[in-house]
């Protein structure tokens, strides 16, 4: 009875270069003295979804004392595979969902970038899978893994993730093959030979090393990942403002990080006065409070976010800074010394525009359908090139308004809301703790501009109506929490109408 | 030009005699094809047997040189038609296509090819695109064999024996003057192997010959008598030919094993799979040396009754392992034993299931359930790791965090822009009946645009809107792509739409190439190919079968597109109204741009590259972007406001700069988190005092905001 052949099998997304990966073993092996078989299902899945190929080795010798040809399988089978690559996190799970990852025959080499599913990406908030559940599950399940990020690598080295992954392959010596081999066949592939090779030569070594980071890395850039809070420094920047990082130190330990950074928020977005004013807010609730204080932190984190609301001269503000310019530069990878334009797609509506001038004029537009027939004409897409003179100064100018905000049409509006919301949670939190702590986490709804900013305005009103009535029932926080959800389910608001249809009342 | 350039593989088509060809199943069969001596080639590409097509198309001269004439026809049925070169000539000819749905569309010239008969060898080659990896419906080419009486080949997934099998398929057409298909599972078409080639022959009959001695013959015409005549020849003569054939040139393969009471009957596609659950389940070792004797059918139509009489004949039972449904080989089988008064019992969808794909560890199940029943004798540990029937990691949990990835549109796609825009359209006046069609556009019935009631077919897209024409408020919208306009959209959609006076909207998408299956080229396509006439106008076609109302716009210019969109829908104008919406493939336009774009910054000219970004600090992680385009490059990243923990919006590098991310911000009052830069690559003096200027200016002003910041660090 023999051994059988070896059993390798690739999961990669459409554009990964599996095909070349596969072409490269298929070399390797050859020139090593194996009979190789690889086959695939590429069909429509080369249009980004996720690809098999699967692959299969018998050494040519002992195929020639047999004095026949072994007969090769087409298909994985479960529980009869030596090795999985993956390269991405998800399709890595994928191979244990079709049962090919066997914990006492695979060794598991997968990639643990992530590269986000339509389904993760269309979400209105949060959709991104748990990465660390997934990656505790992987280790679970392979007899050996090896998990790094290769994506990083293969970019660190200008070289593309197929190259990482054959790199993984050779340390991790599933395969009897000879580095050498390796490292000819993508030699004489002779594209990006240098490149491939470093990139190839690091995976190696990573793997040699058996690296497997308890992807502390995949775990921290995840969008799914939260928020660390940092430690409160004892001594404000600037002296002047000692003051309130002293109110803030005098906050429960528990509000204090979230404070900090509202705090600084608001200096950011306004100037101190402002901050002193989110920080009154805030104390007001923490006299409401008591251990464990989630109170006063879910209401300090909404109010940071709902007191810097992204007006017009927000966005000039933020568009214009050194900073932004920098990490530009850094995003689109341009050299130092790259010259580079920037340009902006804005597009005011009568509101945006109404929402920047004096409350009385804002409200006199916004009331006049003539008016704002008029100023209609001066909305509509504009493309700002940010990094002209006079694109910059349109911006400039317009982020220096900041000076006159308190007066905008939008300040007051959003004022007497935000007073409003926390006169509701200060009348809640005596009786219905926990439902004032719901509707302190609801004003995530409200975010972002135009339509959507809308939409959310209107999911956290409707919730806002129901407030009243939740606090007669014993489940009243629970089933604002539901409600919450339900409006971030879709972007008609199908599924928060069922829920409040569901509970009956005001529409 | 196609996705793919075959330019390597093309080299090993001119092996000779005793050379080793190493390659994808597919492309062994083009081979074979050379050294069968075939005189003409046709087909219509569609995974799994694109290749088929794309190396024939980069082979020209090795075509020219033999003589061989190839077409990249206009549809399955052209192709099929093409074999009517073979009925009254000994020409050798071959056809290839995505079965089934290449299969109906041929079958009205395949029924005829069949009943007229042919001299010269007839082969069709399917790839059968049925089990993972499958686009289509899932159903068996099977019965068009026997609706036709033509004969099946389903050989071993090894490539010396597919190619001894398109060999014989040429004898054995010629043997039966009829016409044979070869069929190739997905797997089979891509598998990796090697042959030792054969020298190519020049076809020894030629078209020329054909034309200078023109022979005619009645009885070989489509009409009655000689139909009846044709019907009654099938039966008394070419099937026992065939049948003759099959026996005596030993097309399917005996194996013998140590068990004489008990045995198994398999396509021969499945043969590898078969051997493999026979091995996992301890009966066969990895040479296939078998317990159980094997009765492999690489000709599945017609079957050989003398052979499963002398294979049944003394068995206590037989295991069919059958693929698909229904089981038209179990049905026949057991017609041929009753009538032989074999009393082996025969078993087959019982042990396995009717339907679905025979993997190896569904066949490994079926074997274990068939042994127990039939053979417990022979049952012994199995050599190999059994599958641990109850997995390590709890599915439930697994799936919670393995979101399922379908396929999209690619990065830059010029469609998606397109359905971006219908989808703000349908924000505005509410749903709409769409009827879609088959192509990269069918992905715009999955997320994030769900958009589609029904899919007929290549081309049928507005003929599937036929039954919505009326006089009522609301237009019905159908959309087909170019590759299904020129396949037969235009006669089957719009002249119907014309003649029977629709009056609604058809969205033609013009992407320049049948691109999902591979970026072939077809009569609209702008690209030069010498040998093909590209550049026929699709609206001027539109306009030819009577259309009045035809619309262009660049699917990239969303306003435009959608003002279009509107007109078409609310026009008071009766009768069907085209909109052309043009964008080429990127796919392809990168392949085509980005050398000339290097070598343009190497010779030290201007280029400017575009690309798009998010600004994560204005961006507040709705994502109404993503759902408005849903580019590959447009994806989320982690939140970097400590304060938010929703992931923000974030372009990757493998963004092309289409500038649909602008767009969609503009046409939907979206955000203004996106922006656009512009590198410039060997900048005019101009551009650096240019640049150094406004450097100045803008660093001045932002260094002051940045102080003034400074002043309340807290």
């Amino acid at each position: 009875m023999t051994t059988g052949p070896i059993k390798l099998c690739v999961a990669a997304l459409g554009g990964q270069g599996g095909g070349v990966l596969t072409d490269w073993l298929i070399e390797i092996a050859e020139e090593e003295g194996y009979l190789a078989q690889s086959t695939s299902v590429p069909g429509v899945a080369q249009r980004t979804g996720a690809t098999i190929y699967y692959l299969e080795f018998f050494p040519r010798a002992e195929a020639e004392r047999a004095g026949r040809e072994p007969i090769m399988a087409l298909m994985p089978v479960p529980g009869d595979v030596d090795c999985v690559v993956a390269s991405e996190l998800v399709e890595a799970g994928r191979a244990i969902q079709r049962g090919l990852v066997d914990p006492e025959k695979t060794t598991l080499i997968a990639s643990s970038h992530r590269s986000y599913s339509i389904f993760e990406k269309i979400a209105l908030g949060q959709g991104a899978a748990n990465e660390a559940e997934l990656t505790e599950l992987i280790r679970r399940q392979a007899k050996r893994l090896i998990l790094f990020d290769m994506n990083a690598v293969a970019e660190q080295h200008h070289s593309v993730i197929s190259s990482v992954l054959l790199g993984a392959l050779c340390g991790s010596g599933v395969l009897p093959f000879r580095r050498q081999a390796f490292e000819a066949a993508i030699r004489k592939s002779g594209i990006a030979v240098e490149t491939n090779l470093a990139a190839f030569a690091d995976a190696c070594r990573r793997a040699q090393e058996g690296e497997d980071p308890v992807s502390s890395d995949a775990a921290s850039n995840s969008p799914a990942a939260g928020n660390a809070a940092g430690g409160i420094p004892a001594q404000a920047r600037s002296p002047r403002l000692q003051p309130l990082l002293d109110r803030i130190r005098r906050l429960p330990e528990a509000a204090q990080a979230t404070a900090l950074e509202g705090a600084r928020r608001a200096i950011d977005y306004q100037d101190p006065e402002y901050a002193a004013l989110y920080l009154s807010r805030v104390e007001r609730i923490g006299r409401l409070d008591a251990s464990p204080w989630t109170l006063i932190e879910a209401v300090a984190r909404s109010l940071a976010l709902w007191m810097t609301f992204e007006d017009t001269i927000r966005v000039a503000d933020l568009k214009t800074r050194a900073t932004r310019f920098a990490r530009v530069r850094e995003e689109i990878r341009a050299e130092p010394d790259r010259l580079f334009g920037i340009t902006e797609f804005m597009k005011p509506r009568v509101a945006e525009i109404a929402g920047t001038l004096p409350a009385a004029v804002g409200a006199w537009v916004l009331g006049s359908p003539r008016v704002s027939r008029w100023l209609g004409w001066a909305t509509g897409g504009k493309r700002i090139r940010t990094n002209t003179v006079g694109g910059f100064l349109l911006l400039y100018t317009l982020g220096g308004l900041k000076r006159w905000r308190r007066g905008t049409h939008r300040y007051v509006e959003e004022s007497s809301r935000i007073e409003d919301w926390l006169g509701r949670i200060e009348r809640l939190a005596p009786g219905h703790y926990d439902l004032a702590v719901e509707l302190a986490r609801a004003q995530r709804l409200v975010k972002g501009y135009g339509e959507t900013h809308e939409r959310g305005w209107k999911s956290f009103t409707a919730l806002l109506a129901r407030v009243e009535a939740l606090a007669a029932r014993a489940d009243g926080a629970a089933v604002l929490a539901r409600l919450h959800e339900a409006a971030l389910a879709d972007e008609e608001g199908k599924t928060l109408a069922k829920e409040l249809a569901a509970l009956g009342g005001p529409e | 030009m196609a996705e793919r350039s075959f330019a390597k593989e093309v080299k090993s088509l001119r092996l000779g005699a005793g050379a080793e060809f190493r390659g994808e199943g597919i492309l062994a069969v083009t081979k074979a094809l050379l050294q069968s001596g075939v005189a003409y080639v046709g087909g219509y590409q569609g995974a799994p047997i694109s290749h088929l097509m794309d190396v024939l198309s980069d082979a020209e001269d090795i075509l020219t040189e033999l003589g061989v004439h190839f077409e990249a026809s206009a549809s399955e049925a052209t192709a099929a038609a093409t074999l009517a070169a073979s009925i009254n000539y000994p020409l050798r000819g071959a056809v290839t296509w995505k079965s089934t749905v290449g299969t109906n569309v041929a079958s009205d010239a395949l029924a005829n090819l069949a009943s007229a008969g042919v001299k010269g060898g007839a082969l069709i080659i399917v790839g059968e695109d049925y089990g993972e990896g499958a686009s289509i419906m899932q159903e068996r080419t099977h019965a068009f064999a026997m609706k036709s009486q033509m004969w099946l080949l389903d050989p071993r997934p090894h490539l010396p024996e597919i190619v001894r099998a398109v060999e014989q398929a040429f004898e054995l057409s010629e043997a039966s003057n009829t016409p044979v298909m070869l069929m190739l599972r997905i797997r089979a078409c891509h598998v990796y192997g090697r042959f030792t080639a054969k020298d190519n022959r020049r076809p020894a009959f030629s078209a020329d010959d054909a034309l200078n001695a023109p022979i005619r013959d009645y009885g070989r015409i489509i009409l009655p008598p000689s139909t009846y005549a044709q019907e009654r020849e099938k039966i008394q003569q070419r099937l026992p030919a065939a049948i003759r054939f099959i026996a005596e040139r030993g097309l399917n393969d005996f194996i013998d094993g140590e068990s004489d009471d008990v045995g198994i009957v398999l396509e021969g596609g499945l043969y590898n799979n078969v051997l493999r659950a026979l091995q996992l389940v301890g009966l066969a070792d990895t040479y296939g040396a078998t317990k159980i004797p094997l009765y492999v059918l690489n000709a599945t139509y017609p079957l050989v009754p003398g052979e499963w009489v002398r294979f049944c004949g003394g068995k206590r039972a037989v295991l069919v392992i059958e693929e698909g449904q229904p089981e038209f080989i179990e049905q026949a089988a057991s017609q041929i034993l009753r009538r032989h008064d074999i009393q082996a019992r025969l078993l087959g969808k019982d042990m396995l299931p009717m339907h679905g794909e025979y993997t190896v560890d569904v066949i490994r199940k079926g074997l274990k359930e068939f042994i127990g029943h039939w053979a417990p004798e022979l049952r012994r540990e199995p050599r190999v790791a059994q599958v641990r029937e109850a997995p390590l990691v709890p599915a439930e949990r697994l799936a919670a965090v393995v979101p399922p990835r379908p396929s999209g549109l690619c990065t830059g796609c010029p469609e998606r822009p397109f359905f971006s825009a219908m989808k703000l359209l349908q924000r505005e006046i509410g749903p709409l009946h769409i009827s879609a069609d088959i192509g990269c556009h069918s992905f715009a019935t999955l997320p994030p645009f769900n958009m589609g009631n029904s899919i007929m077919g290549y081309g049928l897209g507005p003929a599937g809107a036929s039954a919505f024409h009326h006089e009522g408020e609301r237009r019905a919208v159908s959309i087909m792509g170019d590759g299904g306009f020129w396949h037969n959209g235009l006669t089957s959609g719009i002249g119907n739409a014309v003649f029977n006076r629709h009056d609604d909207v058809t969205i033609i998408i013009d992407n320049n190439y049948s691109a999902a299956t591979g970026g072939q080229d077809i009569p609209s396509s702008r690209g030069a190919n010498e040998h093909r006439q590209g550049n026929n106008s699709i609206a001027d076609a539109v306009r030819g079968v009577g259309v009045k109302w035809v619309r262009s716009t660049s699917t990239y210019d969303i306003p435009q597109t959608l003002k279009i969109l509107r007109e078409a829908l609310t026009t008071p104008f009766k009768g069907p109204k085209v909109i052309v919406a043009e964008g080429e493939c990127q796919l392809n336009r990168q392949r085509r741009v980005r050398p000339l774009m290097k070598k343009a910054i190497q010779e030290g000219k201007r280029v400017v590259r575009e690309r798009f970004g998010v600004d994560p600090d204005t961006c507040t992680g709705d994502h109404s972007c993503i759902r408005l385009s849903g580019c590959p490059s447009l994806t989320i990243k982690k939140n970097p406001d400590p304060l938010r923990t929703d992931p923000v919006a974030h372009v990757d590098n493998s963004c092309v700069g289409c500038g649909v991310c602008g767009e969609v911000a503009h046409a939907a009052v979206l955000c203004p988190s996106f922006y656009r830069a512009e590198l410039i690559y060997n900048p005019t003096r101009w551009d650096r005092l240019l640049a150094r200027v406004r450097g100045a200016i803008i660093g001045t002003l932002q260094r002051r905001s940045e102080r003034k910041r400074l002043r309340f660090a807290l």
